[in-house]
Formats: C-alpha cells, structure tokens, sequence
C-alpha cells in the first residue's frame, strides 16, 4: 500500500476529506463574520450563539412544530436572521458611532444570555436531532466510508459560501451594499435606503451562522454551549484569512479544516492548537491577513 | 451619608433624660463614696449597696450557666447549626450529571431528615466552581473562615475536588466526593478530612473492560482524553485489558474538549481493533459515540466500550446511537423498587431521572447526618469514625461500607443499554447485566498508596 509520511494512502485520503467538510462549516461561519465585519465593521460575537440558535430552532421545530429538516433549512435562517435585524435596529445602531470594542462587548453580552438562558431550560448535555431520513447510511469509497450526510453538508455549504460571494462581489445589490459602506452619506443622497441595507446584511450574517447551525444539528449534540466552543476558532480564521475579506474567509475555512484534519493524524495533541499556531505566523508575516488589504 | 438626627423635641428630651441619669449616678456614687470613707455606712445606704451586689452576683451567676450550658450544647455542634456546602459545575459539561439536580437531592436529604439535627437546623448554601480548581478552593476557603461550613458536598471535576480536599485538610473541615472519578481522590490523595462515596475509575475499568475482554473483545484502540483523568483512565483499562489476555493495538489521544471526533473514528476504524475504548467523559464521549454511529462503526463489525457513561449521556443521545454500550455504574433508577421509589419522587420534583451521582448525593448527606446524630457532634474525625463502624445499605448502596482510605465501596453493576425496540419509556435505558460485588470492585487496600492505611 502507498504511504504518505508513514500514513496509508487510503487514511491520508480520508482524513483530506474530513477536513474539507469541517473546513465547510468554519467557511459558513467565518463567511457571516468577514460579511458584518466587513460592511457594518462590528465583530459579532454574537455569531457563535447564532449559529447555536439555528441549530435549537431546527431541534425545537420539529419537536413542537413538526418542521422537517428540510423546511427548517429555510425557516430557521429565517427566523435567526430577523432576530437578529431586531437586534441592529433595537440595540447596535445606538452605538453604531462608538469605536468597535462596545460593539464587541454588546454581542458578547447577548451571547451569555441566549445561552445562559437555554442552559437554564435545556443544560448542557445536548439533544440529538435525527439525520433526515434522505441522507442517512453513507458511500463506500475506495478509500472510507462517507456518511451520506457528511457529502451532503459539504455540497450545501460550498454552494451558500459561493453564492453569497457571487452576490456581494458580482452583483448589483452587492455593489450597493459595499459603496454603501465606503460612504453611507453619498449613498443616502442617490435614495438608497442604507440603514435598512444595514439591518438587512447583519440579518443575512446571522442567517448564515443559522444555516451552519441547521446543517450542524444531525452531526452534532445540539447543546447551548455548542456555538461559543467554535467561536474562537472562527475568529481565528476570520483573521488569518483578513478581517473582512469574502473570498479570504471562504478559502481560509476550507484550508484550516484541511491543516486541522492533518494534524489530527500526525500529531493529534496538537489538533486544537494548530489554527493559533497558523495565525500567529500569518499575523507577524502579513498583518492584514492572507486575503486582506493593507489598511 | 448621615442620617438626619431626630427631631429637636425629641433630642432635647433624650439630653434631659441623659442628665437625670447622671445625676443619679452620682448620687449613688458619692453614697458609696461617703461609706468607704467614714468605714461605716448609714443603714440605707447599706441596704442599697447589699441588694446591689446581691443582684449583680445573682444576675452574674445565672449568665455563667447559661454560658456553661451553651458551650456544652455548642461544642458538639459548632454554631448550634449543621452547614452543608453544595460545591458543583452549576452551568458547564458537567452541570447535568450532578448540578443543579444534585442540590436538589441534597435538600431532599435535608427534608426527609427533618430540617435539624439534634435540634440544630440544617442550612444548605452552594455555589458554581466553573470546573476551575482556583475558583473550587477559595469558594471552599471562604465557607470555612466566614460560614464556618461543616460538610462541603457535590464535588465534581477530580482536579477541583484534589484542590478541595487539600483546603479542607488544612481546616480540619470535612467534605464528601460524590462525582469525581478519580481512583486517586482516595489513593495518593486522600486526607483523613474527606470521603469518596458513588464511584472511581478503578471499578469502571474492571468492570467494563473485563465483561468485554470476556465477551471476546480483546483487541482495543484507545481514544483517550489528553489530560490526567484521561491518562488516569487509560492506565487502568490497559492492565485490565492486559490481565485478562487482551491487547491494546493503537490510540489517540485527543484534546480536552474535542467537538469533531470523525478523524480520530476513521483512524479506529483502520486500525481494525475489534473495541473502541473510549477513556473520556461528558461531552467528549457524547461526539464520540454520536461520531461513531454515522460512520457506522458498529455495522462494520467494531464495538464501542464507554468507560465513564452517565445516565445524562445515554438519554441525550438516544437509544439508537447507544444501543448495546456496555458500561459500569454505581446504581441505576430502576435497579429495584427501593432504587425506583425514591427516583419517583426526585422525578417530581426535577422533571429527570436522577443520575447515580445525584442518587449518591442524597444517601451520602442522609448518611452523615446520620452520623452527626448518633455521635451528637460534627467534629470531622468523630463522624467519620461513625461512618466507618456503621454497614451503609440505603436505595443507592448496598454491602456498603466506607474504608480508612475514605472510599465507600459498595456493590457496582454492569449495564448494557436498550435498544430503542426495548426501551419503553424516555428514561427505560439500561439493563442490568451483572452485580460487581464491593469487595472486588474497588482498588484493595492492600494496593493502596494512603496515608491512612497501613501496608
């Protein structure tokens, strides 16, 4: 059998794959970051409670409402994103003039409470959401075995991570939303509503972290304290790929699942630390991050 | 802030009254005066001056019983008031395996004793150690120099619970482990100020490891939590994996925490070992089996072996992830009638079925107030010598009996959880396989490394 650094071929190939579809979820979530931090210029720390409360909206719905996986696809981005315009509209703007780090604070401070909040009602075990009936038992490739649902998570979330990129970078609704972030004055003056267009992007970062959530659901125990354990992570990437930069967060996620999943075969003490590592060399070597502008 | 004085009439009348007072004083004071002075006193004045010493002896005298009489009440039971510190992980990974239902069962325990002890009321105060030593052992600090705690109980995370009983040895205080799995609590680490009630992992690999080496599972890939529980735990499996014939062919160790466990799976898978021993606990073992069922491991023909499981665990993965896991646990709800009468009503008043830690919780407390009662005092060395002499058979332990080494051995069992075809309600979860009986469950004294043991 080839060996690759001592590691069988068919392992290596495996642990590749492996990395790509955890890679997939840091490039959903870190994608929601670099899109609020790169238009409204808030880091959410919110994000990892968003992403959790997708994933309780996707459990509770079917547990009360009878919403299948598929609908709760739709419906829990829905409703996490529009919790989340509430939240701009009732809370960020008002401190919209202030420097970044009360923005950091206020999402923070709303993370502790959405999960404060379950833990008090559900602890900290977690549920288990079923996988859907469509995608369960798995493919026996040459080299693994796939679960079904695993090629399914990393199919979605490279389809929703290209088409956000698609719409922000290449079309008209986009160009708005970043020439209304260089100069939100100008923009008010040719009638384009920019604090709504605000509203609207912070609603569709969340959203993205809720469809992380939805997708996560099945592989995961669904648990309050799921989101602030990848949190950091994220923001990790977020840095190493360039605060802010779409393709850069994108690219960085899928990487870092691909370096994390290597570690985890060669040295696999290492495997929580490896992203720091990484982003430590990138922050002294290119400040601004792999994908980032020089500010 | 200063409070605004009273009004002036009511000042002017207490400076008025002030004055009288005085005045009387003095007069009093020249009669006693006059008296010494002309060394012999006028028959008022001598009347006066008896009743005076007579009161004041009298007065003085019946203080000092008094005094005697509460010192003697009061040295058995300090403060005349029994304090029970629940010291717990309130809201992190462990918060459900103990937490906020484990205060509950110790204000059951507490209830069903009456309230008080001896006539000495029972207070209960707890609090949240966030799994962190440092927090753990000036929490228990601070009860012990303000509260004056007598009983520190809960005890969860073993690195919190090492910090603990350290604190508590230095104060002469007294503290009963009910979660903590470390074998060393009561090894290496024990103190003649604490004791280790539920379970540790020198039962858990004994138990599990060698009903599945029997079973013919005799090769092992160990997943093992990369810190001292799980080191602690890995030891264990593999001299009882090794005793009994069988052989550990590979392993990972993983960080603490790890939430995706597929890499480390796909590497068990490959490395054709017929069990997955999993040395880790709480949420890690969760993702594991969770990881483990979608990748469809034991359909491959490989079998998971859960060294720490808790009943919590079981019930949020489902039965159709967990079916067929072996595991070691001190007791299970619905062992017995004794076992299923009290989980009935712990089940009313939290809305779960109690895990063996909660269960050990309430008989622990039962036991030591037990013990306070008998010997009618708190004092550390004196209730756990009670402890020792009395045999400990309860809902929740049976052949029990606590050690010098501080460890209440009692009888452990072998489960296998139900698959969901068998189970017939959200809580029917295990099967008991096997009773370990106590004497063989537990490490035997004549390998212990305590200080209070004599080898």
């Amino acid at each position: 059998m080839t060996m690759i650094f001592g590691v069988p071929l068919a392992v290596f190939m495996g642990q590749l794959l492996l990395g790509l579809i955890n890679g997939a979820f840091y490039a959903l979530l870190s994608l929601g970051l670099a899109v609020i931090f790169g238009l409204l210029k808030i880091v959410n720390f919110a994000h990892g409670a968003m992403y959790m409360l997708g994933a309780f909206a996707t459990l509770l719905g079917m547990r009360y409402l009878g919403i299948n996986y598929w609908a709760a696809l739709l419906l829990a981005p829905l409703f996490v994103g529009l919790l989340g315009m509430l939240i701009e509209r009732v809370l960020l703007r008002r401190i919209g003039h202030l420097d970044h780090l009360y923005g950091l604070l206020l999402t923070f401070g709303l993370a502790l409470i959405f999960e404060g909040t379950l833990v008090n009602f559900f602890g900290v075990s977690g549920a288990r959401y079923p996988t859907p009936e469509a995608l369960q038992g798995g493919y026996q490739t040459g080299f693994m075995f796939l679960p079904k649902y695993r090629a399914w998570v990393l199919l979605a979330a490279l389809v929703v991570c290209f088409a956000t990129w698609y719409i922000i970078e290449r079309t008209r609704l986009g160009a708005y939303l970043r020439a209304g972030t260089e100069n939100p004055a100008l923009m008010q003056a040719f009638g384009v509503n920019v604090p709504l267009l605000v509203t609207l992007t912070y609603g569709f970062g969340v959203a993205l972290a809720a469809f992380a959530g939805v997708l996560a659901a099945p592989l995961y125990p669904v648990s309050p304290t799921m989101g602030s354990n990848l949190l950091i992570v994220v923001f990790a990437v977020v840095v190493i790929g360039g605060m802010g930069s779409i393709l850069g967060a994108i690219v960085t996620g899928l990487a870092m699942g691909l370096i994390e999943g290597l570690t985890k075969v060669y040295y696999p003490e290492a495997a929580n630390t490896v992203i720091f590592l990484v982003m430590i060399l990138v922050l002294l070597l290119r400040p601004a991050g792999l994908f980032g502008k020089e500010a | 802030m200063r409070v605004a004085g009273p009004p002036p009439e009511t000042r002017h009348q207490g400076t008025e009254k002030k004055h009288n007072s005085n005045f009387r004083n003095h007069d009093e004071a020249r009669l006693i005066h006059s008296a010494r002075h002309n060394n012999k006193l006028p028959n008022r004045a001598m009347e006066t001056k008896m009743t005076f010493i007579k009161k004041t002896l009298a007065s003085s005298v019946a203080l000092a019983v008094t005094a005697v009489m509460a010192t003697a009440a009061q040295a058995e039971i300090s403060d005349g008031e029994i304090r029970i510190g629940y010291l717990a992980d309130m809201s992190g990974t462990y918060r459900d395996l103990a937490g906020p239902g484990g205060l509950e069962a110790l204000r059951m325990a507490v209830e069903d004793f009456g309230g008080s002890v001896n006539g000495a009321p029972i207070q209960v105060f707890s609090a949240d150690d966030r799994n962190s030593a440092d927090v753990g052992a000036n929490t228990v600090r601070e009860w012990i120099d303000t509260r004056n705690v007598d009983m520190v109980a809960g005890l969860v995370a073993s690195s919190v619970t090492i910090a603990v009983t350290r604190v508590l040895e230095e104060n002469n205080s007294f503290g009963i482990v009910s979660a903590s799995a470390a074998s060393s609590i009561t090894n290496e680490h024990c103190t003649p100020n604490h004791i280790h009630w539920v379970y540790d992992t020198y039962p858990l690999a004994n138990g599990t490891a060698q009903a599945v080496v029997q079973q013919g599972g005799d090769t092992w890939f160990m997943l093992t939590a990369d810190y001292a529980f799980g080191h602690a735990l890995e030891g264990d499996v593999t001299r009882v994996v090794e005793e009994n014939g069988g052989q550990i062919v590979g392993g990972v160790r993983h960080p603490f925490p790890t939430d995706d466990f597929s890499s480390y799976i796909l590497q068990a898978q490959g490395s054709g070992a017929k069990i997955i021993g999993l040395a880790n606990a709480g949420a890690d073992t969760v993702n594991a089996i969770n990881t483990a069922s979608q990748f469809g491991v034991v359909e491959a023909g490989q079998q998971l072996a859960g060294l720490l499981v808790f009943l919590n665990d079981v019930h949020a993965m489902g039965l159709d992830a967990t079916q067929g896991l072996l595991l070691t646990t001190g007791w299970y709800w619905d062992m017995d009638d004794e076992a299923r009468e009290w989980a009935e009503r712990y089940y009313e008043r939290v809305g779960r079925m109690p895990t063996m830690v909660q269960a050990g919780i309430y008989s622990s407390t039962y036991h030591y107030l037990q013990a306070v009662e008998a010997t009618g005092s708190d004092d550390p060395a004196t209730v756990r010598e009670h402890m020792m002499r009395q045999p400990i058979h309860d809902f929740f332990a049976r052949n029990g009996r606590l050690r010098e080494d501080g460890r209440m051995v009692h009888d452990m069992y072998l489960a296998r959880v139900k698959s969901p075809e068998e189970s017939t309600h959200e809580w029917d979860l295990y099967e008991i396989l096997t009773t370990i009986p106590a004497e063989e469950a537990y490490r035997p004294l004549s390998e212990s490394q305590c200080k209070l043991v004599q080898n």
